[in-house]
């Protein structure tokens, strides 16, 4: 037991019940299904703005970039180029390895003693490897749920449900009937990825140390947002026609609610209006602040360009010149020695 | 003393110009991605489609299975039937009132529902679901003995 992760566990649960008891017993479909999605799509991009330009305020004194491999240097040393960028479009293709492919996470390693005193690094993949699944299977969910948002549906979201479809999984018996509608394997692999991270957080007891609620609770959320899709897709099956009749609506500005959507459904679309509305304000503002860290955009050019600190207060020099303009007369009675005479 | 300070304050929140141009263009081009459904249905409402049923369906009054079943269902019960005709060969279906029906989605499903375009189709496209049954049976269901 650890009240971290116990206070976020406990923060979802209240949520689940809000939704699902808002609706079904208070029938604040109202509520659940138009005010509150519009408020947090509004808190989401105000936030996002705020937050971003609150980065773009912030003066940066220092080049920071962090160096992972050679420096340009000397014409007959071979520079790592995009591991230490030089140039504007190195950087590029940095911020692009890192937004994609989380290059700086595959380089984490893990040291131990081994046979007696030596110092091993062995790579430690499997974060990585989790953080891909994750974001991946999550930037698909999305993709997909633009089915809902779009009418008429555009064919390429329509290709990416076809690929995520692709494998004909299907288990037809007595007690377990899935298989139509189509198994999505990124539902499936962005449930097992937030799972894997979660526990990641709690067995490593390092990483447990470190872990606060708010590393625990979108964990949680995302969890619950992906077990409510899952579970309205295959078992419970909600009413599809009436859920895209209420996103259209949202979206299109003339919000309705139709009839017998079922409460899953309210609390699926609650947990993710939580998530948007909390997301500038929290670690997932991540998204936004892998493009603004200056350790990854800014290029490795110190010894080549002065970087200027854009708030150096302006210094008054009094050059020697002055000095000697100022009391040239008081020196030469004093007899000491001029430049100019 | 103060005049620093002022300076000092007053100049933290300028940035360089060439970095606000890059991040508010970044900026702008995330929220129009966020904003695409907004902008895409261009404030058109589009609701549900209005579902025809034939002379015949409508006589019938009810499905192999009550309507409210039928619509969350079908698929997983087609899915069922080919299972039952293909691994198992039985092809009766008997519902829990007693009804019995062949197993077929061509000879028993399309032949009430003989107008898929304005029946299955219409919410299958709607909520952009390709169901791979009608890659083999067509819409007109042709007898085949």
């Amino acid at each position: 037991m650890n009240l971290k992760y116990m206070y976020s566990l406990l923060a979802v649960i209240v949520l689940f019940l809000l939704a699902y008891l808002g609706v079904e017993a208070a029938g604040l479909e109202l509520l659940f299904g138009i005010v509150i999605p519009y408020v947090a799509v509004v808190a989401f991009i105000a936030g996002v703005v705020y937050r971003v330009m609150g980065w773009a305020r912030s003066a940066v004194p220092f080049p920071i970039p962090s160096t992972c491999g050679q420096q340009k240097s000397l014409p007959w040393i071979k520079p790592n180029k995009f591991d230490n960028p030089f140039t504007p479009g190195a950087v590029v293709v940095r911020m692009i390895l890192e937004v994609c492919c989380f290059r700086s996470l595959f380089r984490n390693t893990r040291n131990s003693i081994q046979e007696g005193s030596k110092l091993a690094f062995q790579l430690e993949i499997w974060l990585w490897l989790g953080a891909l699944a994750f974001h991946y299977a999550f930037l698909t969910v999305i993709v997909r749920h633009l089915r809902l948002f779009t009418e008429p549906v555009p064919a390429m979201i329509k290709m990416v449900e076809t690929v995520d479809s692709f494998f004909r999984l299907e288990v037809l018996s007595d007690v377990v009937r899935i298989g139509v509608p189509g198994i999505y394997i990124s539902g499936l692999v962005l449930l097992a990825a937030v799972t894997f991270l979660f526990i990641r957080r709690i067995v490593i007891p390092h990483v447990k140390y470190i872990s606060l609620p708010a590393d625990f609770f979108p964990l949680f959320l995302i969890f619950g947002i992906a077990f409510t899709g899952i579970l309205m897709r295959y078992f419970s099956k909600v009413n599809i026609r009436a859920a895209k009749e209420l996103a259209l609506g949202l979206v299109s500005f003339h919000p309705t609610i139709p009839q017998g959507i079922g409460p899953v459904f309210y609390v699926h679309l609650f947990f993710v209006c939580i998530l948007l509305a909390y997301f500038p304000f929290s670690k997932l503002m991540h998204m936004g602040g892998v493009f603004l860290s200056p350790t990854r955009n800014l290029p490795c050019n110190t010894r080549a360009v002065r970087h200027v600190n854009p708030w150096n207060y302006p210094v008054e020099v009094h050059t020697y010149e002055e000095y000697e303009e100022e009391f040239r007369e008081k020196m030469i009675e004093a007899g000491l020695p001029v430049e100019k005479e | 003393m103060s005049d620093k300070k002022i300076f000092l304050m007053k100049d933290k929140n300028i940035f360089l110009i060439k970095d606000k141009k890059y991040i508010i263009a970044g900026l702008v081009f995330f929220i129009a991605l966020f904003t695409f459904p907004f902008w895409y249905n261009s404030g058109k409402a589009a609701p549900g489609p209005e579902l025809k049923l034939t002379d015949k369906a409508k006589e019938a009054k009810e499905c192999v299975m009550p309507t409210a079943y039928m619509r969350a269902e079908h698929m997983q019960l087609l899915d069922i039937w080919r299972q039952s005709v293909v691994r198992n060969s039985d092809n009766i279906y008997v519902n829990p009132s007693g009804k019995a029906f062949t197993m077929s989605l061509s000879n028993t499903c399309l032949d009430c529902h003989s107008n898929k375009a304005e029946f299955c189709d219409k919410c299958h496209d709607y909520a952009s679901v390709r169901p791979y049954c009608f890659d083999c049976h067509i819409d007109k269901p042709k007898e085949i003995k």
